[in-house]
């Protein structure tokens, strides 16, 4: 039976680049189908116009930072009825979570001549230490086909088909020669969550994991194995915290190699 | 939303829409003059400059390109450049105009956005682009096509449209063949049809009478439209190589703002973007970029900030005939990088993203770990002559009901295309009138 009203779509953004929201707008081919099938009901950053909620989808990008921003994700919650936050910042708190790891004073002093004015928390966190959340799509950026499959899913009252498995079985998939065992190439592919397509072995270098921890990620093994190719700790460190540095499983390989 | 008291008419917009991030404006007015302008900006910081420190050189194109989603190539080239000239390595040839063609696809995805979904809507008269289709279904149709050619040629170069893989220190990780391209080359003369169309289509909205005497820094090249490459220079005479920009341009730290407000010593707010490239490069444009200006009713000089949705198009047709001119001469190089020698240095890039010229600058030990990072982003240097335009359009429709006045500044604020996210980043407006 038809809906009599069309569902009511939200994008909310916290901390983070507009890049993953703006990846709606970057459905070129979808993006009219998707307008005709919701109602685009809060979206700043495509529109003036602002419908009051509740709303039957919120997509949420970027990270927890201010205490402003603490209290109003509750504010988006209670508003949704289906909460899904996207990408690396709101799903691990972005590559901003870097400062989880240091003095945040330090960092606002090296950026702002008078940093008083700045307010800012000393971490950065993602949706889920929050509010429940009901789906997670990751990526740095996400994959704009995923993020068109979750909204469907939801609107369907289906589960998203979005896997957990590692790069290494896209990269099986299209054919593409492992770049550790054909160049060497210290590769973060093996413990990385797929979605990406597996680019960058396609490019010839090593995943860089924007896509955060696969499913259950062996990454001590994968620690020894690119001590093996003659990358040092500090290497590893970097390795594991960029994009998705706080994301549990790369949080603590990360901690175990700084040195 | 307006407050009301006996002496005073506020009008206030908690959040500024169809830009890049978050921000907010506060415009008072006292006996019907007005009394100050604040742009504001409380997009949360996400301190880059810092956590840069003690990163790999090799890090900075892909860290950086996280600081904004809708100019990634810009970060990835300024960074390049900067640790290219840090080194001392010039990349040169088939790999330099790679670049360059990278930079064609963000300028056409990025100019076609702003153009069509977030800047004609307001003269047109709709919230947003979706509605817009409804009554100019072609114009919509034409703008995902067209922006799609420019997403297109970031992904097959790039790897995807936002943060791309591909691009390193000495030049990208693999390079396409010429059969790669085959697909594209087709696309993109169809595009740039469909650019010379938009300037023409620009050119028949209705434009606010508003002309200044702008002091406008860009790129400038002697034998090509700027991109990566060229001196800075500015229609008050300032000519100077990219080392020097610290010389010449410094960073204040406002109260009202998480962005860091630029001025050019000795003039103060300084323009930077379409219009300053336009008015600074006219000589250096492709004849049919020229004459897509005068089919939008431009001539070689535009002062007209509302206008510059027409120059985003003429701009669009040049990068869709560079991105041509690149592809038709296009033989794969031997390597797609050149060696890097990794040396204690000091290096600065600036280049052209969409929105105007983004400085970076790194300082390297041996190893090439980061040991600190200065990044200038193109909408922090316009902040001060956005709030002198808001004055002057404040001025110019004092008499005009909440509504539409609000409205027109919000137009004038997009006349910038600002990205709040880039410089760190809310915009909100609020309209006080004592």
């Amino acid at each position: 039976m038809p809906r009599k009203t069309k569902p009511k779509l939200a994008v909310w953004k916290f901390a983070s680049c507009d890049g993953c929201q703006l990846s709606l707008l970057d459905c070129e081919d979808e993006l009219l189908a998707v307008a005709d099938a919701v109602e685009i009901a809060y979206f700043p950053e495509a529109t003036r116009a602002s419908l009051k909620g509740p709303y039957d989808v919120s997509l949420v990008e970027g990270s927890i930072t201010t205490e402003h921003d603490a209290e109003r994700i509750h504010k988006v919650r209670r508003a949704s009825k289906t909460l899904i936050a996207i990408g690396a910042c709101a799903t691990s708190g972005g590559i901003q979570a870097l400062r989880n790891f240091k003095d945040v004073k330090q960092f606002t002093s090296v950026v702002y001549a008078t940093p008083k004015y700045i307010e800012t928390l000393s971490k950065s966190t993602p949706i889920a230490d929050h509010v429940f959340v009901d789906f997670e799509l990751r990526g740095c950026p996400i994959n704009k086909m995923q993020l068109v499959e979750v909204i469907s899913a939801y609107l369907n009252g289906r589960k998203p088909n979005v896997p957990r498995y590692s790069v290494c079985i896209e990269c099986k998939r299209r054919g593409t020669p492992c770049v550790m065992v054909a160049h060497g190439t210290p590769c973060l592919g093996p413990v990385t969550q797929a979605g990406c397509g597996a680019l960058c072995p396609l490019y010839q270098r090593g995943c860089f994991g924007c896509y955060g921890p696969s499913d259950a990620p062996n990454t001590r093994s994968l620690s020894e194995q690119w001590k093996a190719m003659g990358q040092t700790p500090k290497d590893l460190a970097r390795a594991f915290r960029t994009y998705n540095a706080y994301a549990d499983a790369f949080r603590k390989e990360g901690d175990l190699h700084e040195g | 939303m307006k407050v009301k008291t006996a002496d005073t008419r506020v009008i206030k917009v908690e959040m500024l829409a169809r830009v890049e991030g978050e921000g907010a404006l506060y415009v008072k007015m006292k006996d019907g003059e007005v009394a100050d302008v604040k742009l504001k900006i409380f997009e949360p910081p996400r301190l880059f400059e810092a956590f840069l420190r003690g990163r790999a050189y090799s890090e900075a194109p892909d860290i950086t390109a996280r600081i904004c989603g809708i100019c990634p190539v810009a970060y990835q080239m300024s960074a390049v450049h900067a640790m290219e000239s840090a080194f001392g390595i010039k990349v040169e040839g088939t790999l330099r105009s790679l670049r360059r063609l990278l930079y064609c696809g963000e300028w056409i995805e990025s100019h076609v956005l702003h153009i069509y979904m977030l800047h004609a809507p307001d003269f047109l008269g709709y919230p947003d682009a979706i509605q817009m289709a409804k009554d100019h279904p072609e114009a919509v149709k034409r703008a995902l096509a067209l922006k799609k050619v420019g997403n297109d040629i970031v992904n097959l170069l790039g790897g995807r449209e936002i943060h791309p893989i591909n691009v390193r220190v000495g030049g990208f990780y693999h390079v396409p063949t010429r059969r790669d391209f085959a697909p594209l080359l087709e696309r993109l003369k169809w595009a740039r049809d469909a650019a010379i169309e938009t300037a023409r289509w620009a050119g028949t909205l209705d434009f606010p009478d508003l002309e200044r005497d702008y002091p406008f820094v860009a790129l400038h090249h002697p034998d090509e439209y700027p991109f990566c490459e060229g001196r800075l220079i500015s229609n008050r005479g300032m000519d100077i190589a990219v080392r020097d920009y610290e010389e010449h341009f410094v960073e204040e730290h406002v109260a009202h703002s998480t962005a860091l407000h630029s001025s050019m010593k000795g003039y103060g707010a300084y323009f930077v973007g379409p219009l300053a490239r336009y008015n600074l490069n006219y000589a250096q444009l492709s004849p049919s970029a020229r004459e897509a200006a005068a089919l939008g009713g431009l001539k070689a000089t535009c002062l007209n900030p509302f206008k510059s949705i027409v120059v985003r198009a003429v701009e669009t047709v040049e990068a869709c005939n560079e991105a041509v001119r690149i592809i038709e001469s296009y033989e794969p190089p031997e390597q797609p990088a050149v060696k890097v020698r990794v040396r204690a240095g000091t290096g600065s890039g600036c280049t052209e993203a969409p929105r105007g010229i983004l400085y970076h600058r790194y300082r390297v030990d041996d190893n090439g770990s980061i040991l600190d990072a200065r990044i200038v982003p193109p909408t922090s240097q316009n902040q001060k002559i956005i709030e002198d335009d808001l004055r002057r359009v404040v001025e110019m429709y004092i008499d005009q009901p909440d509504d539409a006045l609000t409205l027109r500044c919000e137009q004038s604020i997009r006349n910038y295309d600002p990205c709040i996210s880039c410089s760190t980043h809310y915009l909100r407006l609020h309209i006080d009138r004592s």
